[in-house]
């Protein structure tokens, strides 16, 4: 399998690459390629023009920022896993990334690729999730910021305009209990539910591949912060949720997965 | 496109598509039929060599993202003089293939994963592994060579 033609351009400042979004209908970014190239072989996706911005090193950062850590968008889910910052200051974040398929693919994608591709049944868009992270954009009109719970928007879909870039993820510091509990029947699948939980303050529960996005258990997260028991939180689970049925699970084995392991994510970040 | 990478130390350069996966490019551009097309899906790691000494999946790589890296493939692992690596020896020794359609992966994996991880244990060799399948399912002796090479290497 091999992509539909396209032309290729190696963008050499994240400035020249908006240039180019802006240019065209549908040229999209590529970095490490580990979410697109394999929708482009299967030709679910063909972009007349990618536009290279994997060299653009200015963009592969992990910095303490005091209150957060600010994260390059083109930040390798390896280099995340081994971050003495995130180990320190986020280490979720350092945990889920050393879950995201295997070593091979952890060498290639990036979290900014990850996130943009916005797969509701990926790790690290359902962690940003949990941590209440803000996205950084740009574009030609200048800088925004998108927090986490509004990026997200349907199926393979975000906030981010054709002619914008993700730049920067910015992750608040954890002081409390967290866990990320990742369901699946072979080491390097996708997780057919999983949890993260953080507890920064209050506590947020999010959940991965329950929805066409990264969804928020609310009904679970609304109990355990009024005092409920993990048990009767973790029922809530799915409420107001609406699970997909496919080949890995049923709906309703999804809702089962889900409170099992809010359950045991809750249990663990309270340990 | 014009690319021009280093492939086991020497310089290559070929026009291609900007489509050309890496691991089309390995073999039918360069010649270097070692490196296996499995899945085609970035699942089974037959495809895996270096780039710039970290093990890399090529079939979710293109071409021209590698222009200007360093690619190892398993025919580069063995010394100039033809002396095995002591990955490749610890295969060898210890029975590490059924097949074989698996092994230029499982090996350019293996010795990615030592590099970051010298001394594992053999739970860290199955994880360490897990984008690498081989469909003998002849993993323990697998297992039992990655253990071998970094004991041989380690000392």
């Amino acid at each position: 399998m091999f992509p539909s033609a396209f032309d290729y351009v190696r963008a050499g400042s994240v400035a020249e690459a908006i240039s180019i979004l802006d240019g065209s209908e549908d040229a999209k970014l590529i970095a490490g390629g580990h979410s697109l190239l394999p929708l482009m072989k299967l030709r679910l996706a063909a972009p007349s023009t990618l536009v290279d911005i994997g060299r653009l090193s200015e963009l592969s950062f992990i910095e303490d920022r005091g209150d957060h850590v600010a994260i390059g968008a083109l930040t390798r889910h390896r280099d995340l896993e081994i971050s003495a910052v995130l180990k320190q200051s986020v280490p979720i974040l350092a945990h889920v990334a050393g879950e995201v398929g295997d070593p091979a693919v952890r060498h290639r994608g990036t979290i900014g690729g990850s996130i943009a591709h916005g797969d509701g049944a990926s790790d690290l868009p359902a962690a940003v999730l949990a941590l209440d992270a803000t996205m950084v954009v740009r574009s030609a009109s200048g800088e925004r910021t998108v927090p986490a719970s509004s990026f997200f928007k349907g199926f393979l879909e975000t906030d981010l305009g054709q002619g914008e870039v993700l730049t920067e993820i910015r992750v608040p510091k954890v002081s409390g209990g967290w866990a990320y509990q990742k369901f699946n029947r072979r080491a390097q699948d996708w997780a057919i539910v999983g949890v993260a939980v953080v507890r920064n303050g209050s506590t947020r529960i999010s959940l991965v591949n329950m929805g066409s996005t990264p969804l928020r258990a609310s009904a679970s997260e609304n109990a355990i912060n009024q005092g409920a028991s993990i048990e009767e939180a973790a029922r809530l689970a799915s409420e107001g949720i609406d699970p997909p049925s496919d080949l890995n699970a049923s709906a309703d084995y999804r809702r089962h997965l889900a409170s099992v392991l809010v359950r045991r994510a809750l249990q663990e970040a309270s340990a | 496109m014009q690319v021009t990478m280093t492939v086991n130390g020497k310089t290559v350069s070929r026009d291609v598509e900007p489509r050309t996966l890496l691991v089309h490019f390995i073999r039918d551009h360069v010649g270097l039929t070692g490196t296996n097309v499995g899945c085609d899906t970035s699942s089974c790691g037959a495809c895996t060599v270096h780039v710039n000494g970290e093990a890399v999946k090529s079939c979710t790589m293109l071409a021209v993202q590698a222009d200007g890296q360093e690619i190892t493939t398993i025919e580069g692992l063995a010394s100039a003089e033809g002396e095995l690596h002591p990955m490749q020896k610890a295969f060898q020794e210890n029975h590490g293939l059924q097949c074989g359609f698996c092994t230029p992966g499982m090996v350019m994996a293996a010795t990615s994963f030592l590099k970051e991880n010298p001394h594992p244990t053999e739970a860290e060799v199955r994880l360490g592994l897990e984008g690498n399948l081989c469909r003998c399912t002849g993993y323990h002796n697998i297992v039992k060579s990655v253990l071998a090479a970094a004991a041989a290497t380690g000392e």
